[in-house]
C-alpha cells in the first residue's frame, strides 16, 4: 500500500509502518547520495578539465600572465609544427611496436596456460603479474641499465653473436625498441590473464571434439581459440590504444640529459611528453591544451577505426 | 597410437615456453637487486656481474641520505592506502545503488559511468593542474587522493558482483524487518561483497602506488614526494652512482612484492573474474 512512498529498493517493499517524514526523505535521496561521489569527483577532475582544455586551446594562455583570445591560431601553429608531427610519429610507432607483438605473445601464452593438466599453474599465473606490480619508474631505470650501450647485459650478449653495441638511447629506432620493450614487459602478462579467463569459458569438449576430428594444435588455435576470444581481443586493443597514446614516464626517464624531449633531437618524445614540455616546461598552457585536443581527436579516430574494423569482421564471419 | 607421445612432446615445449616467460617476468627484478647490491666499479665492467654483491645496505643508506625516502614511503602509503580503501567503499556504494535500487535516471546515469571509462583524461592535465592550483592543493597529498577516488571501472565491476551474488529476496526480507536502505547496504550487502571490494581496493592501491605523471606535476617539495618521484630524483644522481637509482627502485618495489606474496592469487583471480563478466 505504500509502494509509492519510497521507491528506493527496486522490486522491494518500501519501509512501512511508523516511518517519519525525515526518514522518508533520506530513503528517497539515498540512491543519488550513493552515486554522487563518483559524479562529483569525475565532474571536477575529469569532465570540467576536459571541456576546459578545448577552451584554453583558443587562448595564448600564460599561467601567471595574460590570457589573449587567439581563435584557432594554436591549431594552425600545431599543424605546421615539426615537433608535433615528430611526436605523433614517435607515439604511433611505439604504440604499434609495443602492442602487436605483445598481444600475439599474450594469445600464445594464454593458449599454453589453458592446458588442463598443467603443473605449477599458480606459479606461472602469478609470475605474469609481477611486471604489473612493478612501477613504470623502476622499470624504466632497470631497462635503461639492461639496454645500456657500454655495460648493459643485452649488448654484452649481442656482442657474443657479433652484433652491436647498439646505443638504444641515442638512435630513433633504438629508443622505440627500448620503450616498446618496457611497455610490453609491463602488460603482456596482464593481457595473458585476460585471454586465459576467456579461454576457460570455452567448454573443454569443444577442443576435445576438434582433436578427435583430427584438428592440429595450430588449427584449434586458429579456428576455436581466436574466434571465441574476439570480444576480449577488441577490448585489449582499445585499452592498449588509450594507454599507448598516453605513454609518458618511459620516455621521460630514458634521457637524463634532456628528459623533457627524450633526447637532444626529440627522437623519442611522445605526444604526452610534448604536451608536458609545452605546458609545464615552457608554460604555454594554451599551446599545451591544443596538443591535448589533438590527442583527443587521435583517440576518437582510432576508436572509430577500431569499431568499424571489428563490426566489419563480425559481419564477414556471418 | 602416436597421440600420447606427441602430446608429451608438446607439453615439454609448453613448459619450456612458459618457463621462459616466467623468467622474463622475474629477471628485471632480480637484476634490480643485483645492481642495487653492487658498487659502481663492479657494475661498470664487462662481463657484467650477475650475482648479487654485499653492498645493499651501503647503497640503501645512501638512498635515505640523498632523498627523504622514509617520508616518501609514508606519503605513498597514505596516498595509495586512502585511494584503495576509498575506491573499495565508494564503488561498492555506487555499485549497490546501480544493481539493487530503483531510481529515476538510473540507466542513463549508469551509461554515463560506462562512457567515462573511454575518456583519456590524462590529456586534460593542464586544466586539472589549474583546478588543483585554485583549490590551493598544489604540493599536497589530497591533490593525489581525491581525484583518485572515482573509478568508473570499479563501479561497473562492483555492480556486476552485486547483481550476480546477492538475491533480491535476501534484501526484501531485511526490508520487511524494517531495515533502512543504508542498513541493508552496510549490514547485509557489503559484507557479502567484501572479497570483491578488497580486490578492487588492491588494484586501486597498486595503481596509485605506481602512478607517476600526476604526482610529478602536482608535487614540488621533496617532503611531499611519493616513492616514484623520489626515484626520479635519485635518477638525477645516476651519473654519480649507478646503483643509487637502482637501489631506490628496488626499495620502492619491496612493499608491493611483499603485498603480492600474500594477495597475488586474489589479484590474478580478480583480473580473470573481471574478464569473464566484462
Amino acid at each position: 500500500m505504500t509502494t509509492s512512498l519510497s521507491p528506493t529498493l527496486g522490486r522491494l517493499p518500501a519501509l512501512s509502518g511508523s516511518v517519519g517524514v525525515r526518514q522518508r526523505i533520506v530513503e528517497r535521496i539515498a540512491p543519488y547520495a550513493y552515486i554522487a561521489p563518483f559524479f562529483v569527483v569525475f565532474g571536477v577532475f575529469g569532465l570540467v578539465p576536459l571541456l576546459f582544455t578545448f577552451y584554453i586551446a583558443l587562448f595564448d594562455w600564460n599561467p601567471i600572465g595574460e590570457h589573449t583570445f587567439i581563435g584557432l591560431d594554436n591549431f594552425t601553429r600545431l599543424l605546421h609544427d615539426d615537433r608535433f608531427w615528430n611526436a605523433a610519429g614517435n607515439t604511433l610507432s611505439i604504440w604499434v611496436l609495443s602492442t602487436v607483438p605483445q598481444l600475439l605473445l599474450a594469445l600464445l601464452l594464454a593458449h599454453l596456460l589453458n592446458h588442463a593438466r598443467l603443473r605449477f599453474a599458480v606459479f606461472f599465473r602469478m609470475s605474469m603479474l609481477v611486471p604489473y606490480i612493478t612501477s613504470v619508474a623502476a622499470t624504466a631505470i632497470v631497462f635503461a641499465q639492461l639496454f645500456d650501450r657500454d655495460f648493459g647485459l643485452l649488448n654484452w650478449l649481442l656482442g657474443h653473436v657479433g652484433v652491436g653495441p647498439i646505443d638504444f638511447t641515442q638512435s630513433r629506432w633504438g629508443s622505440y625498441v627500448l620503450i616498446a620493450a618496457m611497455v610490453m614487459w609491463r602488460w603482456f602478462g596482464y593481457n595473458t590473464l585476460l585471454y586465459l579467463a576467456s579461454l576457460q569459458a570455452i567448454p573443454r569438449e569443444v577442443f576435445e571434439a576438434a582433436a578427435v576430428d583430427g584438428a592440429s594444435g595450430w588449427q584449434q588455435f586458429r579456428h576455436i581459440t581466436v574466434p571465441s576470444l574476439r570480444p576480449i581481443i577488441v577490448f585489449t586493443i582499445v585499452t592498449s590504444t588509450i594507454g599507448g597514446l598516453q605513454i609518458f614516464t618511459e620516455p621521460l626517464l630514458l634521457s637524463r640529459s634532456a628528459p623533457l624531449t627524450c633526447g637532444p633531437v626529440r627522437q623519442c618524445q611522445t605526444l604526452t611528453l610534448f604536451l608536458y614540455e609545452q605546458g609545464f616546461g615552457q608554460f604555454q598552457f594554451g599551446y599545451g591544451a591544443a596538443i591535448g585536443v589533438a590527442l583527443f581527436v587521435l583517440v576518437v579516430v582510432l576508436a572509430l577505426i577500431n569499431y568499424l574494423l571489428s563490426t566489419r569482421i563480425r559481419r564477414e564471419q556471418r | 597410437m602416436t597421440r600420447p607421445t606427441r602430446r608429451r612432446h608438446v607439453r615439454r615445449r609448453t613448459y619450456a615456453l612458459l618457463g621462459l616467460a616466467a623468467l622474463a617476468c622475474w629477471f628485471p627484478l632480480y637484476w634490480m637487486f643485483v645492481v642495487a647490491t653492487t658498487d659502481t666499479a663492479r657494475a661498470t665492467q664487462l662481463p657484467p656481474e650477475i650475482k648479487p654483491g654485499g653492498n645493499f645496505f651501503h647503497l640503501a643508506g645512501l638512498v635515505f641520505d640523498t632523498v627523504p625516502f622514509v617520508r616518501s614511503l609514508i606519503n605513498s602509503l597514505i596516498v595509495a592506502g586512502s585511494i584503495g580503501v576509498g575506491q573499495a567503499v565508494l564503488c561498492s556504494l555506487a555499485g549497490f545503488a546501480f544493481a539493487k535500487l530503483h531510481f529515476r535516471g538510473r540507466n542513463a546515469l549508469f551509461l554515463v559511468v560506462v562512457l567515462t571509462m573511454t575518456v583519456p583524461t590524462q590529456l586534460a592535465v593542464i586544466p586539472q593542474y589549474m583546478i588543483i592550483s585554485s583549490l590551493g592543493w598544489v604540493d599536497t597529498l589530497q591533490a593525489l587522493i581525491v581525484p583518485g577516488l572515482a573509478s568508473a571501472f570499479g563501479i561497473f565491476w562492483m555492480r556486476q558482483y552485486f547483481t550476480t551474488t546477492i538475491s533480491d529476496e535476501l534484501l526484501q526480507a531485511a526490508r520487511i524487518d524494517g531495515a533502512s536502505t543504508w542498513q541493508i547496504f552496510w549490514r547485509i550487502a557489503f559484507p557479502l561483497v567484501r572479497p570483491a571490494a578488497f580486490v578492487l581496493g588492491l588494484f586501486g592501491f597498486v595503481t596509485a602506488w605506481n602512478d607517476f605523471l600526476w604526482p610529478f606535476i602536482v608535487l614540488k617539495s621533496p617532503d611531499m614526494y611519493t616513492v616514484q618521484i623520489a626515484i626520479k630524483a635519485l635518477q638525477n644522481q645516476y651519473a654519480v652512482d649507478l646503483g643509487l637509482a637502482m637501489s631506490g627502485s628496488f626499495l620502492a618495489t619491496i612493499p608491493l612484492l611483499v603485498l603480492f606474496v600474500f594477495v597475488g592469487r586474489s589479484m590474478v583471480a580478480g583480473i580473470m573474474d573481471g574478464a569473464f563478466k566484462g
